[in-house]
């Protein structure tokens, strides 16, 4: 059994997991998680509550230790926790002056200019700033170390929905200047059309999907019609439901084939990055045990 | 321009640049010569992904409206004309014809609407296979 955390260099891929697994006492948080992230694409991690999503971020920030399988990272990793934290006691300015003093690499002007977007006074003690602002200091201090690979637990949680949109796009901005890899874990999926291109879908700590977003959602359709135990064109269930006299299945096509014409009183409509992850929550969340 | 993305559309994010590119063509907002957005402003005014972008613009240029030019940005190259009016016209008459038709056979603008829809995929899904 290897359990291997290490940082290599490779130009095309920012992570790359080969069956990792991570368990606390008996039961396993993360198992047989294999994926490949190309380096520059925003990643959205997606899962259920306990899915296993803090577990794989903080194995990969190298935080935790895993108990089996193998987890490469490309270049420097920052990883910004669920609960953004901060010094009490630190102003914002303390914490860049600790940034610069704790990375190999520091970008003052990124962070300070972070801060600046969002207002955050500079000389006030964390402990007195909001929430939200306390946030920022994080993020900024992340932003500041220039990492290759950017980890962000549930980085919009507890953001009100102007500044969730203003972070996702100073973020984006970031991406698109410096070419880092993005990782973040959500909840609010329905905000992130457009911003994540990649996903990675955890249930049970398996990784249950994965891959280019466009891709997936355009191998996935729904159709509703009449009453029916079985799809109008060939594919694999991945949510049926049945009311009354309708029947409604979002199905994933087979690969490197035409897309079927579904004639009749079958209507089909694409499938929305919501409609495919909440069908797949629904899927697993009686399926397998951990 | 500025671009906007409805995220409840099942849409992809790339495809829905593409069409409000095409529809500024369309309704002369855009015409050749005329400069996009660069990948950056796109980014910051819509916190669209870089990479959506990009891919949008691609799209674009593969189907000759745009051109990039290196280091000066991407340029409207085609205008995206309605075609010829008089074939415009013709078209309008002939669909106000069948659409009172529908209308005197009990159709609703809803009923219609599903109608069109209809014959649309259908045509798409032919044109796929």
């Amino acid at each position: 059994m290897t359990t291997v955390v290490e940082s290599v260099d490779t130009t095309a891929l920012a992570v790359r997991t080969q069956g990792l697994g991570k368990r606390y006492r008996t039961k396993w948080a993360l198992r047989d998680c294999a994926f490949e992230l190309p380096a520059g694409r925003v990643a959205a991690l997606v899962g259920a509550n306990g899915a296993g999503k803090t577990t794989l971020m903080s194995v990969l920030a190298g935080l935790l230790k895993p108990d089996e399988g193998t987890a490469v990272t490309s270049g420097r990793v920052a990883f910004v926790s669920q609960d953004k934290p901060v010094y009490r006691h630190f102003s914002a300015a303390d914490m860049l002056r600790m940034g610069a003093r704790l990375n190999t690499v520091w970008d003052q002007t990124r962070a300070e200019r972070w801060l600046e977007r969002f207002e955050i006074p500079l000389g006030k003690a964390c402990g007195k700033l909001s929430g939200g602002q306390q946030a920022q200091v994080a993020f900024a201090l992340a932003i500041g170390s220039r990492p290759t690979v950017l980890m962000l637990d549930e980085p919009l949680a507890n953001l009100d929905p102007l500044a969730r949109r203003e972070v996702t796009a100073e973020l984006l901005t970031e991406v698109e200047e410096t070419g880092m890899t993005v990782l973040l874990s959500t909840h609010v999926v329905a905000e992130l059309g457009g911003v994540a291109d990649y996903l990675l879908l955890l249930a049970h700590g398996r990784l249950l999907a994965g891959g280019d977003l466009d891709e997936l959602l355009a191998r996935h359709v729904l159709y509703t019609g009449p009453k029916s135990d079985v799809p109008p064109a060939l594919g694999t269930v991945v949510e049926a439901r049945h009311r009354g006299n309708q029947s409604t299945f979002l199905l994933e096509l087979p690969e490197d084939q035409p897309r079927p014409v579904v004639a009749g009183q079958w209507t089909e409509r694409p499938v929305t990055l919501e409609d495919y992850v909440l069908a797949q929550l629904a899927a697993t969340r009686k399926g397998i045990g951990a | 321009m500025e671009f906007r993305i409805d995220r409840a559309s099942g849409l992809p994010a790339y495809l829905q640049l593409v069409r409000q590119v095409r529809e500024a063509l369309r309704l002369g907002w855009l015409v050749p010569g005329d400069r996009l957005p660069t990948v950056r402003d796109v980014v910051a005014s819509s916190g669209v992904n870089a990479n959506t972008v990009l891919k949008a613009y691609r799209e674009l240029e593969l189907s000759g409206l745009v051109e990039a030019r290196q280091g000066s940005g991407t340029f409207v190259k085609a205008a995206l004309g309605s075609g010829d009016p008089e074939v415009m016209a013709a078209l309008r008459t002939r669909f106000a014809e069948w659409v009172r038709a529908a209308r005197e056979a009990g159709l609703d603008t809803e009923d219609i609407d599903a109608l069109v829809r209809s014959v649309l995929t259908e045509g798409e899904g032919e044109a796929v296979a």
